[in-house]
């Protein structure tokens, strides 16, 4: 008797259990006021941060209270999973490539660049180091990373926006020295042998440099950098380099999954927002130097090093980031060149 | 002691004795297992509970059930872990029943079909549901056309588990069915019972204990499954994220304790698991009876 009830009652949670996780799979018309952006990994707490003020922001005006459903991981898996139906709003991708990807797959309108000031760009970023604390090996500037016994961590190329970053920002900088390609190339080569492990994502990576204790120089997010070391409690520290990559990492709405879903107002209102002084403040707390220059010159103490002018562009190494992704991280370009020929 | 020693010299003869080897042997041996088991399985175990209730008791509590979103990621895994495993009974007994009863063309290549999900990555099963219900694979467009979403929502989470641990159940069964062998059942048919009143009545009676065996160790994987849950799920919080997707999402926003209380959680889960489990295994293997 207490079997069968027993039997029964397991029955009947796990045919309800079926019944709500099916009905999940429904796409309902929802009311528009869930927004959902997927981002890069090391943008968590930015993002937690500007949901906050900007759903108070926007109830305030419309009376409209959204919902922001996030979802983090590294940049160029989370652009596979918008191509392959993840019903993003917003991305907000580390890297312009993976931005143009979804362009190109139709989701989002040829015209994004244009749509938002700084060429969708709210915030712009760079490449540091972070290394254990008192710099025991000495680092300071990119050609101290491949000395005899560093080891280096930083994310996979072929996943993470960071990876591609760190490659960027070393074969740039090893670029301007020399002004030669083949040096350049070496330069790179040699990196990768330093490298211990390669996570697919920046926050993977950062656990593995600042958790897990692994590596002596961790190439990051100047952003990623400072949150590190902030957790650290005073075991790491940042190193700036004299000269780093210009990082872009876009903004964009995905026009078709908004269309669709009715929330293209609520999600251009997201991305404006981005721009106002309050929001390019919350940028700035988090480390990503803020497009509007007034913003920057107010924040300037969040940045104490590499000055602007010190950050080289993408034209300095191809004609564009679309060009550089598929000359170093396409399938058979150069990275993968040089992982499958370890001399 | 004694006791376990006159048990020991009851087994039957081909296990040698342990007493005839040396005592170093012996001795090192142990050692070397404490040792291994100590450090690869005790020191984590009651490591994730000490990190868990490293900041006391209060704040375990308020880890595990202040969050939304920790919140809704229990609730998924204890929805989408029995009905994965509820998917694999039914198959699971069907395709046990179908290979241990019958011989036909085919049947080597169907157990090894059921083994598959052993030897598949979970991330490469995780990327087949992808090409299949995404939006750029086969049936994905067309079921979003018509309203339906599998994959990045929760559909894709019971599709993926029930695939990384298929194998459980009928892999329990298939032995056990073989070991009863068909006469019972043939009886029954030709006492004039039906194929439901035979399989009720005589095979379910006879295979119950193995049956909740394999149940109990395809929960213990579904309920801990990352893998391909991580690729299908698009991770987003709050809405696909399972216990072990939100261990790792917390452990990497540096809240530590909170991920940890989360894991011991996971982890008791398992140890609960485990003790039904050897309650079962008595049942589910019955091995030669001994004498008193």
């Amino acid at each position: 008797m207490l079997g069968k009830i027993l039997g029964s009652l397991i029955a009947v949670y796990v045919l309800g259990s079926a019944i709500w996780l099916a009905a999940g799979g429904i796409v309902r018309e929802k009311a528009p006021t869930e927004l959902m952006n997927v981002a890069c990994d090391p943008s968590r707490e930015l993002w937690r941060d500007v949901n906050e003020k900007f759903i108070a922001d926007y109830e305030a005006q419309t009376g409209i209270k959204l919902t922001i459903k996030m979802s983090h991981g590294g940049s160029a898996s989370q652009a596979r999973s918008v191509i392959d139906g993840l019903e993003a709003d917003i991305v907000t991708l580390g890297l312009w490539s993976d931005t143009s990807a979804v362009s190109k797959r139709g989701l989002i309108d040829d015209d994004w660049v244009e749509r938002l000031p700084h060429r969708s760009l709210p915030y712009y970023s760079t490449i540091v180091f972070v290394v254990r604390k008192g710099n025991p090996k000495n680092i300071r500037a990119w050609a101290d990373i491949v000395q005899p016994g560093v080891e280096v961590i930083t994310p996979n190329p072929k996943t993470s926006g960071n990876g591609k970053l760190s490659f960027l920002a070393a074969w740039g900088a090893e670029l301007r020295r020399t002004k030669s390609e083949p040096a350049a190339l070496a330069f790179v080569k040699e990196m990768y042998k330093h490298v211990k492990v390669m996570d697919s994502g920046a926050r993977g990576a950062t656990t593995t440099f600042a958790q897990r204790g692994i590596g002596h120089v961790h190439l990051t997010w100047e952003n990623e950098a400072f949150l590190e070391v902030q957790e650290a409690g005073g075991a790491l520290e940042i190193v700036y380099p004299s000269l780093s990559i210009r990082a872009e990492p876009p903004v964009a709405v995905v026009d078709v999954n908004a269309r669709r879903k009715g929330t293209k107002p609520a999600a251009d209102a997201y991305m404006k927002f981005l721009y106002t002084d309050k929001a390019q403040d919350i940028v700035a707390k988090h480390h990503y130097r803020p497009s509007d220059p007034k913003a920057f010159a107010r924040n300037r103490q969040y940045f104490p090093g590499l000055p602007n002018e010190n950050l080289f562009p993408i034209t300095e190494i191809a004609p564009d980031w679309d060009t550089a992704n598929e000359r170093f991280f396409a399938e058979g370009g150069v990275f993968d060149q040089i992982m499958s020929r370890p001399k | 002691m004694a006791d376990a020693i006159e048990k020991e010299t009851q087994t039957p003869a081909p296990f040698r004795r342990s007493r005839e080897d040396h005592w170093l042997v012996r001795g090192g041996l142990t050692l070397a297992t404490l040792a291994i088991i100590g450090l690869l399985i005790v020191v984590p175990v009651v490591n994730v509970f000490s990190q868990a209730f490293s900041k006391g008791l209060a704040t375990y509590w308020h880890s595990l059930t202040g969050d939304a979103d920790t919140r809704h990621a229990i609730l998924l895994t204890v929805t989408v872990a029995p009905v994965a495993v509820a998917l694999n009974l039914v198959f699971g007994v069907a395709a046990a029943w179908c290979i241990a009863r019958f011989q036909f063309r085919g049947r080597t290549l169907l157990i090894t079909l059921i083994d598959l999900p052993f030897s598949v990555s979970p991330v490469v099963a995780g990327l087949v549901f992808v090409l299949l219900f995404g939006a750029q694979g086969y049936f994905g467009p067309w079921l979003r056309e018509h309203g339906y979403q599998v994959i990045f929502a929760t559909p894709a989470l019971v599709l993926a588990t029930a695939f990384v641990t298929f194998p459980f159940v009928a892999r329990e069964l298939i032995p056990v069915l073989e070991a009863i062998g068909p006469d019972e059942e043939l009886a029954a048919r030709s006492l004039g019972a039906s194929g439901w009143q035979m399989f009720w009545k005589i095979t379910l009676p006879n295979i119950k204990w193995g049956v909740l065996y394999g149940v109990i160790l395809c929960n213990a994987r579904a309920m801990g499954e990352f893998g391909a849950i991580y690729v299908v799920s698009g991770r987003i919080t709050g809405q696909t994220d399972t216990v072990p997707l939100r261990v790792e999402k917390l452990f990497q926003d540096y809240n530590t304790p909170a991920s940890f209380a989360l894991a011991s959680l996971l982890t008791l889960l398992a140890l609960v698991t485990l003790f039904v489990k050897v309650g079962i295994e008595r049942h589910a293997r019955p091995r030669p009876a001994k004498k008193e």
